[in-house]
């Protein structure tokens, strides 16, 4: 084979393998394999942990949402944290026992990152839940075993941990054609699926032709084994046997396990760049994932244990072993009887792609297929870093057929344009080139930092964008706001001095004649009056529409509030799912809300109507005489509410901006900032209030016009009587008015009440609810004041 | 329990660079000794002033660029330079000679880019072309190889050597060893059938298929640069694209041996610096192209140069002239020669811009 053949990059049929056509993958290396000594000794089960660490963040996706509480009692395999979303697994407990905590412990991750952790502390039992069996899950639907098999918590055994349903259910229009079972197991040391395969073939090919029922029958199924593994070999060979099954073997090359590699080598296909497997037709999964998706479908076991090997010269012994989740890696330590002081580092995973661990108290968790346990001996400390000599080695070794050296040229210089054009993104982190590379540079370290910076920066620039396109649509909707509000300024103003002529001039003509008409009957008038009342009956039903119209509006504005928080959930769409369920929540709310302003409303509307049936006389009659001081007052009302509006929703519009950050650091902050759109929302009922004051006011309006013409009138009998009528109304209207607005005092009172009640407990609490209601309380206060004066000034 | 944070991969392979600069050493060692064999103890001395001045001239700027002297001398790759400096110097030149090419190739063209990695150009080849223009009569005193001295001729003894190289040689030695290569031959040949030119020249009348030793010579730099192709030191592109190149002009404009003819391409292979540039010069990773097919570009044009200077240029040999125009060209050709990634269906020029929303 010439390295230039490989460099093209060109798949090259390299065997075929009885039926099968295979291809090889350019670069690879071959490390020393040390697989041997943990082949010794068949799988052992490890011994039931005392107590156990359950990461909600095992998988790739979002992070279970936990359903227990500390000091419930759990079962083994009981359900404790549920999947939030389509991206996400559920948790089960490993053990039975009690839950002692639930908080923050360290990961068994490269940067010894702490995160949320369901603790159990076992009871010795393991009593278990009922396992549902289903001996007959051949006639189930594609679907629900998706179901169950996503229930089960499962999620890719070999690599990242993406959940199994996910990848198993591709998106629609990729007709899969390739189910390709990964046992190729290319790492140095980890022989876990290995002996998965010596002594489990059977549940692994039973699990296989599950999988491949989901994917509806592809036409090529396909386990593929590098030929290191002669005994798994023979055994998969004999138990495929009379299924469409195919083994697939080929020479041991590291990272021939590589998903996109293994593809290559099986299809000659290029998975390409940027594209998952199934846009070219094909699914990879683990041979440990197909065991454990066969056994959650057939047993009802859900994920709670996994073979594991546990290797290293610090260890007396090297073997599998079949631990529970959640075990600390300590106990697995220990059961292996490792010794401390030779221990020198710690991996998880293969020598190749694993990540130094910083402590042994971390836990197992469901990716966990290696744990090396080396002396110093056994891996010595890699020699200071020469300079690179342009030897090119690493570039043959590679098998994306990058530079790697240019990468680590322009990752030393930070030249993240010529980076991307170098396809950095398309490395897949094997380490070959760094395994190769004669001056040790630890070249894959520089690659990861350069995608962590340039993802980075990425996300910087997403969010400048938003803040900024945000910041733009703030200030056009305030400037349009304000130019609305001037205009609607204007147009009162421009009525009430119309409104105010008119009624001068009628007064005036209603004084000359006066006195010519002071005999007229005073019951005539009232008649009179009735007469048009009755003519005007039309009017409650308009002043009812035009509640109802208030009332749709609102409901807009709500539809428009609870789209906006949608919309702040959509800038984190890797969180959508959690927040899905919180948006639905908030919507149930957001009902609610509609329905209590409904019932304001028709409170509303009901004490219009009676006030309207009632004393429509007294009301004509108030109108007509007093219309100028109460629009006056009611305009200065409104303005006062409109101008809260505008303040309430510039501080919503802040407020949204505070937790859209929130959002995107935290999933706490959710609830919060739920809990505190309520209150905005009780506040912006408060301001419907007002809008409805408005409604009010504008239907009064109308009537003001209406009431124009009449002093116009030639003065007659009727106009004095109506003047009278007027005189006296306006004794009664001042009456109803000290009435209502007693009434608006009483509500508010008893609404700052509540409020206080409210903030005193979220005082208690020590709630972030805080500020806002203290807010409201103020407001009501204010509200309240401000009545009070107008009922002294009346 | 101290446990050691390292990022993957956690294992690594047995190259490295040192046993590499080393590797490449022992292979020269062939040619060394068939160079001794055919012109005496002056490409020891050579070797060893070289070695010395250039360590030294190493040490010394890395001391005055603060850099960890001994860490940086470790890796051996100014003995490389010393050591091909040191054989493509012609036998008992003068040392001044010796110490001005290698301030040039380390001083200048190692050092004074950023040391190991960053420079642009081959140092000894450097340190060569210098000296090639500035003292070219030095440079072009080669001795006749051993099999061909005439009765009155003798290889200088090892104090003959010391006065030569340190100066207090009479000028009538010098006579008494020198000849002209295989290639000085051809070229300063006006007229004559080539079957005349070998017959009246010893050093074709005496060889086997190229010229009198220096075929020898170069039959040994290629046994050399086989077995450093066989330990991988790097990939058969370059080489054999410069050999295939040259082989292919000489063959075009070899006639049979009309007194037009170039040289056959035999004698262009196993003449001058050919097999050892080949294998040792335009290998230098540092200064050649990056990518395979990248370094069968580079590698064929310096053939094609090779040949081009040699039949018309105005120097016998040019493999230095050669590699050193091509280090130009280098980063020029690595722009266009980007191998394809997987996963992209072509490649694609270095200089393209990528459309950074298709990996998400
Ligand atoms: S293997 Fe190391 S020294 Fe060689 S080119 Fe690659 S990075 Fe440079
Ligand atoms: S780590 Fe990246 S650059 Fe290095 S060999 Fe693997 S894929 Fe290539």
């Amino acid at each position: 084979m010439t390295a230039a053949n490989l460099q093209a990059g060109n798949p090259q049929l390299i065997a075929t393998d009885e039926e099968r056509t295979l291809f090889t993958i350019p670069g690879g290396v071959h490390p020393p394999e040390n697989k041997q000594q943990s082949l010794n000794s068949p799988i052992v089960a490890a011994p039931l942990p005392g107590k156990v660490i359950l990461p909600l963040s095992q998988h790739i996706g979002a992070p279970s949402l936990p359903i227990v509480r500390v000091g419930d009692h759990v079962l083994t395999g009981q359900l404790i944290a549920e999947g939030d979303g389509y991206v996400s697994l559920p948790v089960h407990a490993s053990v039975s026992g009690t839950i002692v905590a639930i908080e923050e412990h360290p990961l068994p991750h490269a940067s010894g990152l702490s995160d949320l952790c369901i603790i159990i502390e076992s009871d010795g039992k393991d009593a278990s839940i009922p396992m549902q069996e289903r001996p007959d899950y051949r006639n189930q639907s594609a679907k629900s075993l998706l179901d169950i098999i996503r229930e089960a918590g499962i999620a890719g055994m070999g690599g990242a941990g993406f959940p199994a349903a996910v990848k198993l259910n591709p998106r629609a229009g990729c007709s899969i054609e390739h189910l390709i079972i990964n046992g190729t197991e290319c790492e140095p040391y980890i022989t876990a699926d290995d002996i998965l395969m010596q002594e489990r073939a059977q549940d692994i090919v039973a699990g296989v032709e599950l999988l491949s029922k989901i994917l509806g029958e592809p036409k090529d199924v396909v386990i593929g084994i590098e030929d290191n593994k002669p005994e798994a070999i023979a055994t998969m060979r004999e138990t495929v046997k009379n299924t469409p099954i195919q083994v697939a073997v080929f020479p041991t090359k590291y990272p021939s396990g590589g998903e996109k590699q293994l593809i290559q080598i099986l299809t000659g296909k290029e998975v390409p760049s940027g594209e998952l497997p199934s846009s070219i037709g094909v699914v990879v999964q683990n041979v440990a994932t197909a065991y454990a998706c066969y056994r959650a479908v057939r047993y009802g076991e859900p994920f709670i244990s996994r073979i594991t090997t546990v290797v290293g010269e610090a260890l007396a012994e090297q073997r599998n072993v079949e631990v529970r989740l959640g075990t600390p890696l300590s106990d697995l330590l220990t059961f292996n009887r490792v010794n401390e002081k030779k221990l020198s580092r710690l991996i998880m995973g293969g020598p190749m792609m694993g990540f130094a661990l910083h402590s042994a108290e971390v836990p197992v968790v469901k990716t966990t297929n290696c744990l090396i346990a080396p002396t110093k001996k056994e891996m010595p400390p890699s020699p200071p870093a020469l300079a690179c000599i342009r030897c090119g080695l690493c570039a043959e070794a590679c098998p994306a057929s990058l530079l790697p050296q240019q990468l680590y040229w322009y990752a030393r210089s930070e030249d993240h344009e010529k980076l991307e054009s170098h396809h950095l993104f398309d490395c897949i982190e094997c380490g070959a080139c760094s395994f190769v590379c004669p001056s040790n540079i630890p070249l894959v370290q520089y690659y990861r930092s350069a995608k962590g910076k340039i993802k980075q920066q990425e996300i910087e620039k997403e969010k400048a964008d938003r803040s900024r396109q945000r910041f733009e649509f703030r200030q056009e909707r305030i400037a349009r706001a304000e130019a609305e509000k001037e205009a609607k300024r204007k147009a009162r103003q421009q009525a009430a001095l119309e409104a105010k002529q008119k009624l001068a001039e009628a007064k005036a003509a209603a004084e000359q004649h006066s006195e010519a008409t002071q005999q007229a009957n005073s019951d005539d008038a009232i008649t009179n009056a009735l007469a048009k009342t009755q003519t005007k009956t039309t009017d409650p039903k308009e002043q009812q529409a035009k509640l109802e119209r208030a009332v749709q509006s609102a409901e807009g504005r709500l539809q428009k509030a609870s789209a906006r928080l949608v919309e702040s959930q959509q800038h984190t769409p890797d969180k959508n799912d959690k927040f899905a369920a919180q948006v639905k929540q908030a919507e149930v709310r957001l009902t609610d809300a509609k329905k209590k302003l409904n019932d304001f409303l028709t409170s509303t509307n009901f004490s219009t109507n009676t006030s309207g049936t009632s004393s429509t006389q007294t009301q004509e009659a108030q109108n007509e005489a007093d219309k100028d001081k109460e629009r006056l007052r009611l305009e200065k009302a409104i303005n006062s509410a409109m101008n809260s509006i505008e303040k309430t929703q510039a501080r919503l519009a802040e407020a949204d901006d505070e937790k859209r950050e929130k959002f995107e650091k935290q999933l706490n902050a959710a609830q919060e900032r739920l809990q505190k759109a309520e209150t905005k929302l009780a506040e912006f009922m408060n301001q419907l209030e007002t809008t409805a004051a408005q409604e009010k006011l504008q239907t009064l309006q109308p009537a003001t016009v209406d009431a124009q013409p009449e002093p116009d009138t030639p003065m007659d009998a009727a106009s004095a009587a109506i003047a009278r009528a007027q005189a006296k109304a306006s004794a009664r209207a001042s009456m109803s008015e000290e009435e209502k607005l007693k009434e608006q005092i009483d509500g508010l009172t008893k609404r700052l009440s509540k409020a206080e009640e409210k903030l005193a407990a979220a005082i208690e609490e020590g709630s972030d609810k805080q500020e806002a209601l203290s807010l409201g309380v103020e407001k009501l206060k204010i509200k309240l004041q401000q009545a009070q004066q107008q009922l002294e000034d009346a | 329990m101290a446990l050691i944070k390292q990022s993957s991969p956690h294992t690594r392979g047995q190259t490295d660079t040192t046993k590499i600069m080393q590797t490449v050493i022992l292979a020269t060692i062939p040619g060394i000794l068939t160079l001794t064999y055919f012109f005496g103890i002056g490409t020891f001395i050579n070797l060893i002033l070289a070695s010395a001045f250039c360590l030294i001239i190493e040490a010394s700027v890395l001391k005055v660029r603060r850099r960890p002297v001994g860490f940086f001398l470790k890796d051996y790759s100014a003995l490389v330079t010393a050591v091909l400096l040191g054989v493509a110097l012609p036998p008992y030149c003068p040392w001044w000679i010796i110490f001005i090419g290698s301030l040039f190739a380390i001083g200048i063209a190692k050092q004074l880019y950023g040391g190991l990695g960053y420079n642009p150009f081959n140092p000894a080849m450097v340190g060569y072309v210098v000296l090639l223009i500035s003292f070219p009569v030095e440079m072009t005193r080669w001795p006749a190889p051993t099999s061909i001295l005439t009765d009155s001729q003798s290889l200088p003894g090892l104090t003959d050597a010391l006065s030569l190289v340190f100066g207090f040689a009479s000028p009538v030695l010098l006579d008494g060893y020198t000849g002209a290569t295989p290639l000085d031959a051809f070229k300063q040949n006006t007229g004559l059938m080539a079957d005349n030119l070998y017959a009246s020249q010893a050093i074709f009348r005496e060889a086997h298929f190229a010229g009198a030793g220096w075929e020898w010579v170069n039959v040994a730099f290629l046994l050399g640069g086989l077995f450093l192709l066989y330990r991988k030191v790097f990939t058969w592109h370059a080489p054999i694209a410069m050999l295939a190149s040259l082989g292919f002009c000489a063959l075009i404009f070899y006639d049979g041996g009309s007194n037009t003819s170039g040289a056959s391409p035999l004698l262009h292979w196993f003449s001058g610096a050919t097999m050892l540039g080949a294998f040792f010069i335009i290998t230098d990773p540092v200064s050649s192209a990056v990518s395979n097919k990248g370094r069968l570009i580079y590698g064929g044009c310096i053939g094609i140069i090779i040949y081009v200077i040699r039949q018309w240029g105005n120097y016998p040999d040019a493999v230095a002239f050669a590699v050193l125009l091509m280090n130009f060209a280098a980063p020029f050709i690595d722009y266009y020669t980007l191998p394809r990634t997987y996963g992209h269906t072509q490649s694609r020029r270095a200089t393209d811009k990528i459309d950074t929303s298709q990996r998400r």
